[in-house]
């Protein structure tokens, strides 16, 4: 039986278009005079947030408001790595309210994975984002976004640029992107790109200027100004003269390219602003896309007796 | 007066059956046995000496709740081990005479088998100053072997100065080579498979460049230096190229290292998130042929306790270590002995005689099983096999990696002095 | 799935065929056209799968008489059926309110066989959260009996009476192979 939704690599590529077309009925709800559907009445759905993601936490809590279900939030920001109170004691807390599905944000890579397969809770885990492995919804979010824009995915070029190395929207996208049939570069410098690349089912590229006129879809990345002082680019000015997305890059892009991020941007450093506030952007629309793509997840996973899609056991 | 025991037509080393007498503490003949000795029938068995641990984690004084000195030499003693080697970063850490003769005193107490405890090189671990490594050696304790274990002496000058100040006492410097500037925030092995979990890589090179340091730190001051848990296919390579040099150097790989390889962290079951990391196939490979051809003197345990609470929560909050003393001998044998890598006497090289001497306790353990010597000796039933049960363990923690496994071997019995510590499976 | 021993099929019975069902949804777009007196404020929704291409049908029967184009929608009432939490998570059908929206319209629902009512309740709950229509109705091809809710067709193709154990099989061309509506007994 599926549970839970932890990785991009739980989803077959059946499991992953029933997603995206499940979404499609779930978007046209925002056009409808009542904005809710009563698929999960009596449903709990727990928001467990050991980071702060007030996007991510508010577009989970609308998807499963609009479904009906009752939704708590549990805040525990700090006590990830802290010697306070542990994930497992707040997961048997969690347990003890009744929820039905626990939908965790934690900063440690793993975290939803240990919620899932310790024991402590049998509710359905939907990871919404650990460390610097994965964030599943978000990569489902980007597919639909692309797939609204550009039709099916077979075949088509979809280049990401950035801080692969920490990015768990980069990990979660190339997984689902491959397995949607879609040919997916990675542009970043070689100190952001992780050992073992050259094993992923993705092209490499150092150089932007070059993947960019064959792209479809071009995902910048969030680059945290941290990392400069982690030595894994010179400056700012570099790492954005290098591989940042400027008027002047997007001129070289196809007609019908569509530039993309996962928010929250730094504008001046990945992306300048005249892209980011572009008619090629779809940075916006990609939201309003994150309020489906839950809805449709949380649907198929708690909608009925048994989900429809998901991970393991 | 003590027990004496006959011990019938076993296998010393695996050689022809014989009778062995353990009397007054000594090996005798089993000809001369008196008649009020009491008899083991030793058939099937195979008789090693008492196993020497170089690398122990005890836990007192300080975490008392993870383990004891008593639970963690009840554990060794049901490994086989008639020593064990106690590291030094306890709390407080044992950088002082007072410490070591704590950890000493409490070892003979104790007396499931000898505790023999590692000095800490620098005051608290801290890497900035010598401990005074000359009090520690000088102790009731007799410290030998000096170690930061769990943290790297990783300012060469400071390094420099601890190999050549033990010549002295003839001691050892046993460097935990981790460099700490490429391990910071790291979980495990570096590899394809730590950027697919995106848990941060441990890269073999933080383990290789202070090995290489070291023995050219060794070679040049003229000092003798021990390495640590070897794990990388590198370090064999390097611990290897250094010998044949002629660098006075011995290196230990861990059982873990020879058994279990880092796709076990897909898991994200911080059970197996153990410094240095469990690395590949390829290095695992690579320690067991180093192991085999002698470029690894010794197996250690890095037996490292943790209470439940260290382990039961997501990796990266997670204690690095896992237990090993009861399931060393084990593992081994599956390793190292059914491949037909080693003989059983390769395995009281590396298990007793090594260990020993490394340790500069050769005038009491790591001596062959021979008439005259210390009756210190381990009986080993190698077709028996068994389930791991954490819950059976001695340890007063259950963070073993092998649980649910099933491992060849039993110890059936050790002996220290001759005296029984352990009979049919059993802690006296 | 409990497995059950499969029952011998006794071959499938055909009760309408092709010619049969255009003349039931002729019939049938007369006689709404005659209750509403004309194609004023007529909003035909299916319910997928196959009561939306009966609806279209309709619509181009209506039209042909009338010279109007009746507006023509789906309404999946998945999430809305009260055996949701009895079976695994089911994929959704397309839903389509056309664009004049159902406020004040003489929403006529149209499904291909009516058995239980359930699914007819189901999508009375649906249009509630879409918009207030003047009135509700049903138009159904067949209507086989066995009903669990006060529900009725207002508009029937053909009464088909049957027993439980029976199976009714609507097909039409352009999902399925060809028009037939098709009862299959089991023996026991």
């Amino acid at each position: 039986m599926k549970r839970h939704l932890l990785s991009a690599a739980d989803l077959s590529r059946d499991d992953a278009e029933l997603v995206l077309s499940t979404a499609e009925e779930m978007r046209s709800l925002a056009d409808r005079p009542i904005k809710k559907l009563p698929a999960l009445r009596g449903r709990t759905v727990v928001n467990l947030f050991f980071e702060d993601s007030t996007r991510t936490r508010i577009s989970f809590e609308a998807a499963a408001k609009r479904l009906s279900a009752d939704v708590i939030n549990f805040a525990a920001k700090g006590s990830s790595l802290s010697k306070g109170e542990s994930l497992k004691d707040t997961a048997l807390t969690l347990e003890a309210m009744g929820a039905d599905a626990v939908v965790v944000r934690h900063g440690a890579s793993g975290a939803p994975h240990r919620l899932a397969h310790s024991g402590w809770v049998r509710s359905n885990v939907v990871n919404a984002g650990d460390g610097t492995h994965e964030h599943p919804t978000q990569a489902l979010l980007d597919a639909f976004t692309m797939t609204r824009h550009l039709g099916a995915l077979d075949g088509r070029r979809i280049v990401i640029v950035g801080d692969v190395l920490h990015s768990r929207v980069a990990r979660s996208n190339a997984l689902l992107l491959h397995t949607l049939g879609a040919e997916v570069t990675l542009v970043a410098p070689p100190t952001l790109l992780p050992v073992g690349i050259e094993n992923w089912p993705v092209e490499t590229s150092y150089d932007l200027d070059s993947a960019l006129p064959k792209a479809d879809a071009v995902m910048m990345l969030r680059v945290q100004r941290e990392r400069m002082h982690g030595g894994f680019f010179p400056t700012a000015r570099e790492y954005s003269r290098r591989y940042g997305l400027d008027g002047r890059r997007m001129a070289s892009l196809q007609d019908h390219t569509i530039v993309m991020h996962p928010g929250p941007m730094v504008r001046g450093m990945e992306i300048t602003a005249d892209v980011a506030d572009s008619d090629r952007s779809v940075i916006v629309e990609q939201v309003t896309n994150g309020v489906a793509v839950r809805m449709a997840v949380l649907y198929l996973l708690l909608g009925g007796s048994e989900p429809a899609v998901g991970g393991e056991e | 007066m003590s027990t004496n025991y006959l011990i019938k037509n076993v296998s010393v080393l695996g050689g022809t059956p014989t009778d062995l007498l353990l009397q007054d503490g000594v090996i005798a003949d089993g000809a001369d046995a008196p008649d009020d000795a009491e008899v083991i029938d030793g058939t099937g068995l195979i008789a090693l000496p008492g196993l020497v641990d170089l690398h122990t984690h005890l836990r007192e004084p300080g975490r008392e709740d993870a383990e004891t000195v008593e639970s963690g030499t009840r554990a060794a003693a049901l490994g086989g081990f008639t020593a064990v080697h106690a590291m030094a970063n306890t709390e407080p850490v044992a950088d002082t005479a007072g410490v070591v003769e704590q950890v000493w005193r409490l070892g003979r107490e104790a007396g499931h088998c000898d505790v023999f405890p590692v000095g800490a090189v620098t005051v608290g671990l801290q890497g900035t100053q010598l401990a005074e490594l000359g009090a520690m050696a000088d102790s009731a304790a007799r410290v030998r072997v000096f170690s930061d274990d769990g943290k790297c002496v990783h300012d060469p000058v400071l390094m420099r100065r601890a190999l050549e100040y033990v010549k002295a006492f003839d001691g050892v410097v046993a460097q935990h080579a981790q460099e700490p500037r490429l391990t910071e925030g790291a979980q495990m092995n570096e590899g394809e498979l730590s950027g697919r979990l995106g848990l941060a890589g441990w890269p073999a090179v933080a383990e290789e460049a202070i090995i290489a340091r070291d023995v050219l730190l060794a070679e040049h001051v003229g000092s003798r230096l021990h390495v640590c848990h070897l794990s990388t296919a590198g370090s064999v390579e390097i611990v290897r190229w250094a010998k044949a040099k002629g660098v006075d150097v011995t290196a230990e790989a861990c059982p873990h290292h020879l058994l279990l390889t880092d796709e076990l962290a897909a898991t994200y079951d911080p059970i197996y998130k153990v410094n240095p990391p469990l690395r590949s196939a390829a290095d695992v490979e690579a320690v067991k042929a180093g192991l085999a051809d002698g470029t690894i003197d010794i197996v250690a345990t890095d037996h490292a306790p943790h209470p439940h609470e260290d382990k039961d929560c997501e990796w990266a909050a997670a204690a690095f270590g896992m237990l090993g003393l009861e399931t060393a001998l084990s593992i081994v044998q599956q390793t190292m002995v059914d491949t037909g890598l080693l003989d059983w006497a390769g395995v009281a090289e590396r298990m007793s005689y090594n260990p020993a001497r490394i340790g500069r306790i050769s005038d009491q353990h790591g001596r062959p099983v021979e008439v005259g010597e210390p009756a210190n000796v381990v009986l080993y039933d190698p077709r028996a096999t068994r389930t791991v049960d954490p819950a059976e363990s001695a340890s007063l923690s259950r963070n073993t990696p092998y649980r649910g496994m099933e491992l060849p071997g039993r110890v059936v019995a050790t002996f220290l002095r001759g005296k029984a510590t352990v009979l049919d499976g059993k802690v006296l | 799935m409990p497995t059950h021993p499969q029952p011998e099929s006794d071959g499938a019975r055909v009760v309408l065929d092709d010619r049969d069902i255009v003349r039931a949804l002729t019939r049938i777009s007369h006689e709404i056209l005659e209750r509403n007196k004309g194609a004023d404020d007529l909003v035909l929704l299916g319910i997928p799968s196959r009561g939306v291409p009966l609806a279209q049908r309709i619509a181009e029967r209506i039209a042909s008489v009338e010279g109007y184009d009746v507006p023509v929608g789906s309404l999946d009432v998945t999430m809305y059926r009260d055996d949701l939490r009895l079976k695994p998570a089911r994929a959704l059908l397309h839903t389509e309110i056309p664009a004049g929206g159902i406020d004040g319209k003489v929403v006529v629902l149209v499904d291909d066989v009516l058995f239980s009512g359930r699914t007819i309740r189901a999508a009375l709950d649906a249009l509630n959260d879409i918009g207030r229509p003047k009135a509700v109705r049903l138009a159904v091809l067949v209507d086989r009996g066995h009903r669990e809710l006060p529900i009725r067709a207002d508009f029937v193709g053909k009464n088909l009476p049957t027993s439980l154990v029976e199976r009714v099989k609507v097909t039409l061309a352009g999902i399925d192979d060809a028009d037939a509506v098709t009862i299959q007994g089991v023996v026991q």
